[in-house]
Order: C-alpha cells, then structure tokens, then sequence
C-alpha cells in the first residue's frame, strides 16, 4: 500500500489546479480537435461556399455581399464553437455521465472548476474562428473592405465574443437535460444564427425596424457587428462601444445564471 | 482516540423538483416515513437523513450498513462535500464540510457509488491528471500511478481506455484515484456491488490493506458479511436514521434468537423439528427437506440433544453446522425487514 497516509498534504495554490484543469481539456482538445472543427464549422464554410462563391458567380449576389458575409461567418463559427465546447459535455456529465465528478472533488472552490470551463469555450471559439477566417477568404476571394489593421480589437471581440457565449454555454449545459439538447439546439441556436445579424449587417435591417430592434436580444448580432468593426470599419456597422458593452452584459447575466446551475448540478 | 470524521444532526431533505421525478426516484418511500412535525416536510419531499450523529475514529475502519434508500450515498455525499447538508454539522479530518470544503476534499478520496472515470482519458492519465488537480508533481504522480496500477493487478491496462476494462477493473482504477493523492480518509460507497465473487474477494483483500497501512476508511454496503468481515465499526442505517452503532461482535451478541444450528439429515426434517421445538432454549425451528435448523440461546450446548431427538424421531444426523448470532438477525429485530 502506499506508504502511510501523507501528514505533509500542501495545499496547491490556485493557479497550479486551473493549470491541471486546463492541460486536462487541452489533451482532450488535441484529440478531438478534427471532429471538433467539422461539427462547429462545417456548416458555417458551407454558407460560405453557397453565398460567397456560387451565388455571387450566378450573378444572383453583388461581390460586395462577401466583405458583410466575412466578419459574419467568423462571429457565427466562434460563438457555435464556444457555446457547444462548454454546454455539450456539460450536458453529458450532469445528464448521465457524472465524469466531471473526479474534478469537482479537486480541492478548489466550485466556481473555479466553472471558470475553467469557460476559458475553454473561448479558446475553442478563437481556434475555430482562426480555422475558418482563411478558408473562407480563399473560397471568397479578394474582399476590398477586408483590413487586418486592427488586430488587436479583432482578438478583443473574439475574446469578449467567446466569453459571452461560452458563459450561455454553461447556462444551457446546466439547464437543459440530455433528452432535450437537440431540440435546444433546433429551437434556440438555430434561429439565433439565422436572426443574429451574421449573414446581412444590422444596418441592412433599417428597412424593417421592428426587426432591428427585435435582433438585438440576441447576443450573436454583438459577436457579428463587432467582427465588422475590427475588420471591415469602412463599411456601416453598430459602434464598438455598444458592441463591447453588450457583451460585457451578457457575459455577467450568463455568468450569475450559469454559475448557479453549475452549483446547483454539481451538488448531487 | 482522534476523530476522522464527527457529524452532528444531520439531516437531509431532498425538495420535491417536480412530483412525477419523485416517484420516480424512489417509489413510496416518502409516505412511510415519520412525519416529523417541527419541520413538517411536505409530503412530497423526501427525508434522506432524519438526524445522523456520527464520530469515526483516525484509523478506523468504519462500515455504513442499511438498505436501499436508507441514506448512505446520502450520507457519503454530505461527508464528500457533494451535497449540501439541509442542517446539521459535519466535520471530515478535521474541516467543516460546508464552510471549508477545499480543506476537506484535500484530504479524503472517493470511490462513487458508480464507476466515473474520465472517459477521455486513458486508465493511466485518470491517475495522473487526479493527481494533477491535488497539485502532486508530476513524476511522483507517475511513479504512484505506476504502483497503484501494479498492486490492483491492471498495470497491463494503464494505456487502455476506460471503457476496455471490466467492472471490476473499472472499480479498482475509482480506487486507484481516490488514493493517487495519499488522502486521510477514504469514503468507498457500494464498492463491492455488482462485482463477482472472485472480484469481491480481491477487493476485500485491497481494502484491509489500506486499513493496516492506517488510513481512515468509510466503506457503505448492503451486505452483512462484508461489514461484519471488514469493518472495525459499522452503523445500522434505515430511512435516515441510526439504528444502532457497535463492533461487529457486540452488534451481533446483541441479535435475538442466537445461534443457528442447522442439522443435515438422512430423511425428512418435519418431525425433529416438533421435537427440538421443546428442548430448553430453543427459540424457533424450522425444516426444509431433509435440514433443520434450530435457533438456540445455547450455542453448541445443544447439540448432543439435538442428536437424540433426531435419533428418537428414527433419523440419522449426516452433518452439523454452527452459525453463531449474525447481523442479518439483529437487522430483522431493529427494523421488522429483511435487509436486500
Ligand atoms: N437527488 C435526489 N433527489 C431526491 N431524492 C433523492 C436524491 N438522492 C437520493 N434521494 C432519496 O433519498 C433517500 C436516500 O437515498 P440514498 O442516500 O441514495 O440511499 P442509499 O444510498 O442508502 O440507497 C432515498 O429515498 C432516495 O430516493
Ligand atoms: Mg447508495
């Protein structure tokens, strides 16, 4: 046996058990990683090949529709990304599973275990978002409006962007039971990609207010509006600060509802 | 002697989520309990724990005894920092449960219920990365790992996945990580259950060794033979409540009817069983083909006596078996049930 039980216990910091917890999704990550990006992407790049590639060529779409589709196609490629890295498996141990088990007896407050989770689902969205931003430029072609100038408010949105639907995902994850997680998916993802403003800009929807004002429930209309500030400033797009303020939002209500679902599941 | 583990009143009181998801999970129980009139649950609640007041000992081997449902994963939940106690104190090596949850899971390991490995990961990685979250450095993590795998006998299958192994394999690795990190008190809940006789033995054998190496264990079973084979301690648990907490050996001299002999015969039973029902001290008899068995206060005394009614009634005795005073017994007379 093991020795006698150990008198000198340290207690790890912190920091060392999100690093466990971390490397942990990160081997995870790097084997499922193919599987990942075809289940979150696919679909995304196919409205890419059909808008930005066929259409256009059939004359049925001016060639100016790829640099509002561009920005569009990322926002909704990370927010599917980050919102089912954190939700499915959730879904999977809560449902039935319960493998989350061994991390929740780690010696760290529940909400740190949470936290993790998160920073998960924005690393997930920003890979799959970085995958889809060159493919889907080469299926396009030369997009005139298209700046890489302003990088460093591109990662502030994808960053911002991730986080907000990562913390959804914890929220759905805890909310919904396992019977139900296609018919979520259906009913409240779907929908939420075709009215969050990732195929047309917001300004578009200025000919139908109601519309424009109703879209803006929806957090992906943040995530795509904020995409077409970083990369295609030129063309009409919501201002920044709205941008990054709703997301800093919806981060907070998602956050405060997931976190108490999480507590909830995760104690027995 | 120093406390593992003392709780104080506690009690647990699942809410009703929904009445259908209720029955579901534990048809008719909520009627039969006692209505508990200052808290008055209403009756679609259940009462996992109606008041456990419990003290483990450093060291100890101590077994949670009762049926289904009586509130022993209940009670491991609450001890594990996996459920929040409805009221009550509990105090696990040293640490409040609720208030100083991190210092408790610090210190114990955990052998759910049901086999959870982390099926992402392959047997050795399940030991790792446990070990990875209580902050152990990596190269002892490996060479523990490597130890643990060795002694339960799947160092053959530390590259395999999870799903590959048995369930009795799958047992072992629980094992295996709730000792990667050299906890002071383990918690096994039903750690025998489902597995097969041969795997049960081996098991056994695993457990007694952790408790001569010192650890503290807490061990839930239904099973009588296990607690009275292994456990230093056991607790009678019915519907949430304490029936009685002994060494096996004053639990079972506290069983009624005694000792059970049971004589093998060469014909039908019936009539030494009238015969022996009149012998001094015998409490009941019964016979079953060609066996009688007698419940008696007198132990062995009885045999010779036994012998002769048998021989009166023109039957020759084959074989003699002693049982002595079993838990089973003392189970029957605490809660009028059978245990299973
Ligand atoms: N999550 C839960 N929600 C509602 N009732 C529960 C829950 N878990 C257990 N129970 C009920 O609490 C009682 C005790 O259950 P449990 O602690 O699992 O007993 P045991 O492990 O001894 O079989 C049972 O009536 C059971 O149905
Ligand atoms: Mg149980």
């Amino acid at each position: 046996m093991t020795a006698e039980p150990s008198t000198l216990v340290q207690r790890p910091t912190t920091a060392r058990i999100v690093g466990a917890l971390l490397l942990r999704d990160l081997v995870v990550m790097r084997r499922e990683l193919p599987y990942f990006l075809i289940r979150t992407t696919l679909q995304p790049l196919l409205f890419v090949v059909v808008f930005g590639y066929l259409l256009p060529r059939m004359g049925f779409v001016r060639a100016a529709y790829g640099a509002a589709l561009l920005p569009g196609i990322l926002a909704v490629s990370l927010a599917l990304s980050s919102v089912q890295a954190v939700a499915l498996p959730m879904v999977q141990d809560f449902g039935w599973t319960r493998e989350i088990e061994d991390r929740l007896l780690a010696p760290v407050s529940m909400r740190v275990v949470a936290a993790e989770k998160v920073a998960m689902g924005v690393i997930q969205g920003v890979i799959a978002a970085l995958f889809v931003l060159p493919i889907a430029r080469l299926i396009m072609g030369p997009i005139e409006a298209l700046t890489g100038a302003h990088l460093g408010v591109v990662i502030l949105v994808a960053i911002l962007g991730g986080t907000a639907f990562s913390m959804l995902g914890l929220f759905m994850g805890t909310a919904i039971n396992p019977q139900q997680i296609g018919l979520m998916f259906s009913v409240v993802v779907a929908p939420m990609i075709f009215f969050g403003c990732a195929y047309y800009p917001w300004q578009g929807l200025s000919a139908l207010p109601v519309m424009k004002y109703a879209v803006l429930v929806n957090p992906l209309v943040y995530v795509a509006e904020g995409m077409r500030a970083a990369l295609t400033p030129a063309l009409p797009h919501m201002s920044l600060v709205t941008v990054l303020a709703a997301l800093v939002a919806i981060a907070g209500v998602f956050w405060a509802l997931g976190l108490r679902g999480f507590e909830r599941r995760a104690m027995g | 002697m120093l406390e593992a583990i003392r709780t104080i009143g506690l009690r647990k009181v699942y809410p009703a989520a929904n009445g259908r998801r209720l029955r579901a999970w534990n048809p008719g129980a909520a009627p039969r309990l006692p209505a508990a009139p200052a808290l008055s649950p209403s009756p679609a609640e259940v009462v996992a724990l109606a008041g456990l007041d419990l003290t483990v000992g450093e060291g100890e081997f101590f077994g949670l005894l009762g049926p289904n449902g009586a509130g022993k994963t209940t009670t491991i939940g609450i001890l594990t920092t996996r459920v929040r106690p409805t009221s009550g104190t509990a105090i696990v090596a040293g640490a409040d449960v609720v208030t100083n949850d991190t210092e408790v899971r610090l210190r114990i390991g955990v052998v759910p219920q049901r086999p959870n490995a982390d099926r992402s990961l392959n047997v050795r990685e399940n030991l790792l990365f446990h070990a990875a979250y209580f902050g152990i450095p990596r190269a002892i993590a490996a060479r523990r790992a490597a130890e643990l795998l060795d002694q339960f006998g799947i160092g053959d299958k530390a590259e395999a996945k999870v799903d590959q192994l048995s369930g009795g394999q799958q047992q072992r690795l629980m094992i295996a990580r709730a000792l990667i990190h050299e906890p002071r008190v383990v918690f096994l809940d039903e750690p025998t259950m489902g597995l097969d006789p041969q795997a049960r033995l081996a098991l056994w054998e695993i457990l007694r060794a952790l408790h001569a190496a010192g650890r503290t264990i807490v061990m839930t079973t239904h099973y009588m033979e296990e607690a009275d084979r292994l456990c230093d301690r056991i607790a009678i648990v019915d519907r949430g409540r304490l029936l009685a907490v002994d060494t096996p050996a004053r639990l079972k001299a506290q069983a009624p009817g005694g000792t059970l002999v049971e004589l093998s015969l060469d014909g039908p039973a019936a009539r030494v069983a009238d015969g022996a029902r009149t012998l001094a001290g015998v409490t009941r008899t019964e016979a079953v083909g060609s066996m009688v068995r007698v419940y008696t206060e007198r132990g062995g005394d009885l045999i010779p006596a036994l012998i002769r009614v048998a021989e009166a009634a023109g039957r020759g005795v084959r074989d003699i078996h002693l049982s002595p005073p079993s838990l089973e017994t003392l189970f029957i007379s605490l809660t009028g049930r059978k245990l299973d």
